[in-house]
């Protein structure tokens, strides 16, 4: 890997400069002038012509200036806040002939004197601070005062608007395209060509139904040389079940959904009925805002139907301890809070969490903001503690007969009798909510909160009922400004691998600008006025040619595109841990494909539940039982979740933990996941189950034999050379196999030389990867 | 000459680019992190973030860690913490001008009566450090002159589940990284055939139904999973998915990575992909550990002295004694942070027969640890840390009796031991008052612990940080103090 080494470039640039030195004979002064000149004309170069505040300085500010001169008052040095337009203009108070940004006047600025200032007492930031302004970031704080240092809101708290499409070269080309390639053009790029078609359906099949095409849809969409073809493909994959489970599988991340409560001796939950509810509602296309408002406040729908209350069951997904001794309060609050987060990070792309203990430190958000929001999420009649074989209140009975009758969506064993599932109720005499001090249970201020949303996103005004459902009812606003962005970068992600806001969970200061902000906000008013149509967002998303083009970069693209930001090239991805495990599974034919019901437990190492075995774990927990009939072949969304001792084939790919929302997982490449993918015995089973299968096929000639597993691993013919290594190897390792199992028979010995042969096909980098 | 004078400046100006917004120190860690070039591909998440100094900050003292944690909160009143006030007032109610409004854990906040109790066990001074150790640890008494005793500990937690989590993690919620990760994370690997953390577990003896422990003590958090601890368990698969499936010999694996890397070559000179290379550098290292970790695991080349040093458990695979052992091969294979967990220590009643089984699973094995580093030359740049996630109150939990107590959970003073990588040997830190329940000398918060064991690593704790969901966070958090008292000149 080309990697960027400091040491090696100070030892280069220290040769260079002593050749330098040597050859010119230059003094060190006239050395650093020139290396002064040299960063002054790029950082020059770098800097945009006309300064924007939102998008230049503000990031700025708030990374570097905002912990001592931002929103949380208590923190607030020399009275002076940086985020409120009023402070800005305030006389200086070492020089009365200055402000502190005096605009269009950076003589005036006490701020430029600061910022350049070289005494450590003058200085800002303070040396102490460890936050340093590049030199590039003092040169745009400049500029922008020169240019008169204009306000603006927030860019996130501002309604988006459905600006007009670009107009490209292109002119045939998707809304979506237009401003891709509206963006490209700036920089003289170009889109790279259509991916070919193996790959395309493969990236296409993942991305919608989270598992491969066979080589049957393979074949048959090479030769549907129609127009439609992909689209057809594409509506056949909204419309079958797997849709839902795909997309259920991210909302497991999001919701923090898990089998068990997490906490000490992690005793045992059956949340599985609520998952098949979400799987449905997916399949059915419901709309967002539908679906997130059942989930926040279904219980408080006039006459609220089992399915509006088995929804509810989001936000009882957190973790619940069951630890004697424990002071009850203590963690009730801290579900109270883990509620409020989790609705903050999933639908508003907010660190509410950060204005739990004081006023956020970054954003307009105040602790008051965090307490009129909990206060929402206060009113359950709840406990902090559960005994060992409890389900903790409130939560509902379902049967059999129930389901059959109401809820025909969940996916009910013979085996079980009654699942208690908990879900929301509010309770009858409603809670006093206080702002608590540090966030602290046992420190209850005497301001009470009488619940509400932050005002600079969108008033909380009379239209909105205090409690859930009014706080649904905000979110889904035709004003709101944030959840329709929130939702559609979310949606992005799963196909981009990066939002167009590349920091989902946070639109505040602190978080990453919108690589397209047209984009995002014309994608954001078509998803609210087509009524949060998520099936019609997938399409048109994956049926743009930006999702359709090559992930093979251009020597132009890594010039002028290096990191892809652009999506000058389909950004390559790896699969997540299910999908890894499921193309496992379904290309060796192993796959059980069963929808819903309760979770299974697939392989894993023997003992692992035991090592984290306490004396007053339930005899269920104690020791894990692997299912049996197919149950161990199923999809990795259905896999049992112990939270304190999660599946490692999952955690070890980087699923996320299921202790508290997720929106964006790691991206790693470790060595355990190789040691996973050489001996975890599932993969050995497949490797010898997809050896039978092609044995069996009628295929006769080696090549084709082992074409034809590439294929069904990779979803795609190799190209020569793989083709030819591989051949090779199957020869090595035959031979290796013959001198060592002298008593096997030829078949046998194909067996075994085939098996190895689809191991190192399970290994390959392409497999794992949506190209 | 021109052309070089071009040539400078060129080179100059594309560095100056990359380094754009970074500061030089977080590219350099960079490179210290990454010694073996096993890279995330993390392109659009949270970025490796370093404050404007390189790793390390100063002068390490230290390059290793054995952190042998003590699970459930062992008695500190009956091991170390000498209080013959507590015989002497036997049966007196805990005064509230001591008690101090302390809050209790739901175990004994229904209790109308708190009387006190000293230890049944005899106590006496050792060494030249002259340092209070009871009959329950004979063998650590011996090695008293090479530790440094902490009896001010106190943290803010009054129940297991918290209490672990934040001396693992600096927080008492789960999420954050644990401090092997921070450490991997902050200064990178030693080797290239081991992970940097890892993790060896051990049930105790004192209590029959000990607490359970949780992977997430050893979690990577909001950093790369590179830095997850590893756990190493007995038997024949010390770690997850390590053997070979039955048959497949070491020759035929060797065959198909060659091919494999051949092909994954090819795939990465088509896409340019660096995770590519990363992936080929990881089946490397998966190869190389499928050796180097059963090779140090097999003490088959242990002498019988060393073993009886140990002690006789160190033969039986996953004891405390055994992972004692396994910890020493590990830090002399220069892995960075071996973290052993013991669970039992949670005396609520019956203490004085459970502590004195507790007692005598570690007692021997920690000693041997702390004498075998020394004879190797290893204590002095390797941090041994021996204590667990609070201490246990001077009254009664359940009834007294003339022969029986229990202790409950206390957070506001117990004690702990530190030995080698530059800690004062032979010391005494901290006071606590004569009912042994609160600190009057010297405290020492769980953060300040952590920002102390950093600093003998050369990492300032304010400076280690990692940058996710827009803020900057530390092992720290917000607080911690190094306590200098405690380090050798």
């Amino acid at each position: 890997m080309k990697k960027f080494t400091p040491v090696l470039f100070f030892v280069a640039a220290f040769f260079l400069a002593m050749i330098v030195k040597g050859i010119f004979n230059v003094t060190p002064e006239e050395q650093t002038e020139l290396l002064t000149y040299a960063d002054e004309e790029h950082v020059n170069a770098s800097i945009p012509e006309a300064i924007s505040y939102n998008l230049d300085v503000k990031p700025i500010l708030s990374d570097k200036c905002y912990v001592c001169h931002g929103p949380d008052p208590n923190a607030v040095q020399g009275k002076l806040r940086l985020d409120k337009k009023t402070d800005w203009y305030r006389i200086s108070e070492e020089d009365p002939e200055k402000q502190i940004i005096a605009p269009s006047n950076i003589e005036k600025s006490e701020l430029i004197d600061r910022i350049w200032s070289q005494r450590a007492s003058h200085q800002m930031p303070p040396p102490e601070s460890n936050l340093v302004l590049s030199e590039r970031e003092k040169l745009i704080i400049e500029r922008w005062i020169e240019q008169g240092a204009q306000w603006e809101t927030h860019w996130a708290f501002m309604p988006p608007e459905k600006g007009t499409v670009p107009n490209t070269v292109d002119k045939n080309a998707s809304e979506i395209d237009q401003f891709i390639y509206a963006a490209q053009q700036n920089i003289g790029l170009k889109a790279a060509q259509r991916a070919p078609k193996e790959i395309l359906l493969r990236r296409l099949y993942f991305d919608v139904i989270g598992l491969p095409p066979s080589v049957n849809e393979i074949d048959n969409f090479l030769n549907d040389r129609g127009a439609n073809a992909y689209e057809k493909v594409v509506d056949a994959l909204l419309s079958s079940p797997a849709y839902g489970e795909r997309m259920a599988s991210n909302w497991m991340d999001i919701s923090r959904y898990a089998d068990t409560n997490g906490y000490q001796d992690d005793t045992e939950r059956f949340m599985w009925p609520w998952r098949d509810w979400v799987i449905h509602a997916y399949n059915k296309n419901m709309p967002y805002n539908q679906f997130v408002k059942w989930q926040l406040a279904g219980d408080l729908l006039p006459d609220a139907t089992q399915e509006q209350i088995l929804a509810t069951g989001f936000n009882r997904n957190h973790m619940i301890t069951q630890e004697g001794g424990v002071i009850e309060e203590e963690y009730r609050v801290e579900y109270v809070a883990d509620r409020t987060v989790t609705t903050a990070k999933s639908f508003m792309g907010l660190t509410m969490e950060c204005a739990r203990c004081h006023d956020h430190k970054y954003d307009d958000l105040t602790q008051k903001d965090f307490f009129n929001m909990y206060n929402f999420f206060n009113q359950l009649e709840e406990k902090g503690r559960i005994g060992y074989q409890e389900i903790a209140e409130p939560k509902i009975k379902l049967t059999q007969e129930m389901v059959n009758k109401e809820l025909k969506f969940v996916q009910w064993p013979d085996s079980i009798q009654e699942v208690e599932v908990m879900v929301m109720d509010e309770i009858k005499n409603l809670r006093n909510t206080y702002v608590l001090n540090r966030g602290a249970y046992d420190a209850p201020t005497d301001i009470v909160t009488k619940g509400g949303m932050p005002e600079n996103i969108l008033k909380f005004d009379a239209r909105f009922s205090k409690d859930r459902l009014g706080l649904a009812d905000w979110l889904f606003d035709v004003k709101n400004p944030l959840t329709a962005r929130v939702a559609v970068n979310n949606l992005w992600q799963q196909f981009f691998g990066s939002g167009i806001v590349a920091t989902p969970t946070d639109f505040g200061n602190q978080g990453a600008l919108p690589s397209h902000p047209a984009l995002l906000d014309w994608l954001a008013v078509t998803f609210m006025e087509e009524g949060w149509n998520t099936k019609k967002m997938v399409k048109r998303i994956v049926m743009s040619s930006t999702y359709k083009q090559s992930s093979r970069p251009t020597q132009l693209q890594l010039k002028k595109d290096p990191k892809n930001e652009f999506l000058s090239v389909f950004p390559r991805q790896k699969l997540t841990a299910e999908m890894i495990r499921d193309n496992v599974l379904v290309s060796s034919g192993l796959f059980l494909d069963k929808l819903g019901g309760p979770s299974v437990k697939p392989y894993q190492p023997p003992g692992l539940w035991d090592d984290l075995t306490g004396g007053s774990t339930s005899n269920s927990l104690k020791r894990y039982v692997m299912s049996k009939d197919g149950n161990q072949y199923r999809r990795s969304l259905y896999t049992y979740w112990k939270r304190t001792a999660p599946p490692p084939g999952m955690v070890t790919f980087d699923a996320a933990t299921r202790d508290y929302c997720t929106v964006e997982r790691q991206k790693t490449s470790t060595p355990l996941q190789s040691l996973i993918l050489l001996n975890d015995p599932q993969v050995q089973n497949a490797a010898s189950a997809i050896a039978i299968l092609i044995l069996d096929s009628g295929i006769k000639s080696d090549k084709q034999r082992v074409i034809a597993i590439h294929r069904r691993i990779t979803g795609r013919e190799p190209s020569k050379k793989t083709l030819l290594e591989m051949m090779n190897y199957l020869e090595d390792i035959a031979e290796i196999h013959e001198d060592k199992h002298l008593n096997l028979s030829a078949a046998e010995l194909l067996h075994m030389s085939f098996t190895s042969l689809s191991l190192l096909i399970y290994n390959l980098d392409e497999t794992s990867q949506k190209s | 000459m021109e052309a070089i004078n071009k040539y400078f400046l060129n080179n100059n100006r594309r560095h100056f680019l990359k380094n754009l917004g970074f500061g030089i120190g977080g590219l350099a860690l960079g490179s210290i992190l990454d010694p073996l070039g096993i890279n995330s591909s993390n392109a659009a998440g949270p970025q490796l973030q370093a404050g404007p100094l390189p790793l390390p900050h100063f002068a390490p003292k230290a390059k290793r860690v054995i952190y042998l944690f003590q699970s459930g909160g062992p008695s500190q009143l009956d091991l170390f913490d000498y209080k013959p006030h507590l015989n002497q007032y036997r049966g007196m109610n805990l005064p509230d001008s001591i008690r101090k409004g302390q809050r209790l854990t739901g175990m004994t906040s229904g209790q109308d009566k708190f009387p006190v109790t000293g230890s049944l066990f005899n106590f006496n001074q050792y060494g030249a450090s002259r340092a209070w150790v009871s009959d329950l640890m004979p063998n650590v008494s011996k090695v008293v002159d090479e530790l440094c005793f902490v009896k001010s500990m106190h943290t803010e937690a009054i129940n297991h589940d918290p209490a672990i989590t934040f001396f693992q993690t600096g927080s008492q919620l789960p999420g954050r990284p644990s401090i092997g990760s921070w450490m991997s994370y902050g200064l990178g690997s030693l080797n290239e055939n081991l992970p940097s953390f890892i993790v060896l577990l051990s049930t105790g003896n004192g209590k029959p139904q000990p607490q359970p422990l949780y992977s997430r003590l050893w979690g990577n958090g909001f950093l790369s999973s590179l830095h997850q601890g590893v756990q190493f368990r007995s038997g024949k698969d010390p770690v997850l998915y390590l053997q070979n499936p039955q048959g497949v010999s070491k020759s035929e694996r060797r065959k198909m990575l060659d091919h494999l890397a051949a092909i994954n070559e090819a795939e990465e000179r088509t896409f340019g992909d660096p995770e590519i290379n990363s992936r080929i550098s990881n089946y490397e290292m998966a190869y190389r550990m499928q050796t180097s970790v059963p090779d140090v695991m097999d003490i088959g080349d242990e002498p019988d002295y060393i073993l009886r040093m140990y002690g006789k458990n160190s033969y039986k695979p996953g004891t405390y004694a055994a992972n004692c052992l396994l910890a020493r091969r590990l830090v002399e294979k220069d892995v960075r942070f071996v973290q052993l967990y013991h669970t039992g220590w949670d005396q609520h009643d019956n203490l004085p027969s459970q502590i004195k089984r507790q007692a005598e699973d570690v007692d021997q094995g920690t000693a041997a640890l702390i004498m075998d580093l020394k004879q190797r030359g290893l204590l002095e740049d390797t941090l041994v840390i021996w204590g667990g996630e609070f201490g246990r109150t001077n009254y009664c939990q359940g009834r007294l009796t003339d022969t029986d107590y229990g202790r409950d959970h206390h957070p506001r003073s117990f004690t702990i031991f530190i030995a080698g990588g530059g800690i004062k040997p032979g010391f005494t830190y901290g006071e606590t008052d004569d009912f042994g329940y609160n600190i009057v000398k010297d405290p020492m918060h769980v953060h300040d612990l952590q920002a102390t064991l950093l600093h003998q690593f050369g990492i300032d704790h304010e400076k280690m940080i990692f940058k996710t969901q827009g803020r900057r966070f530390r092992l720290t958090d917000v607080a911690g103090e190094v306590k200098r008292a405690i380090l050798s000149t």
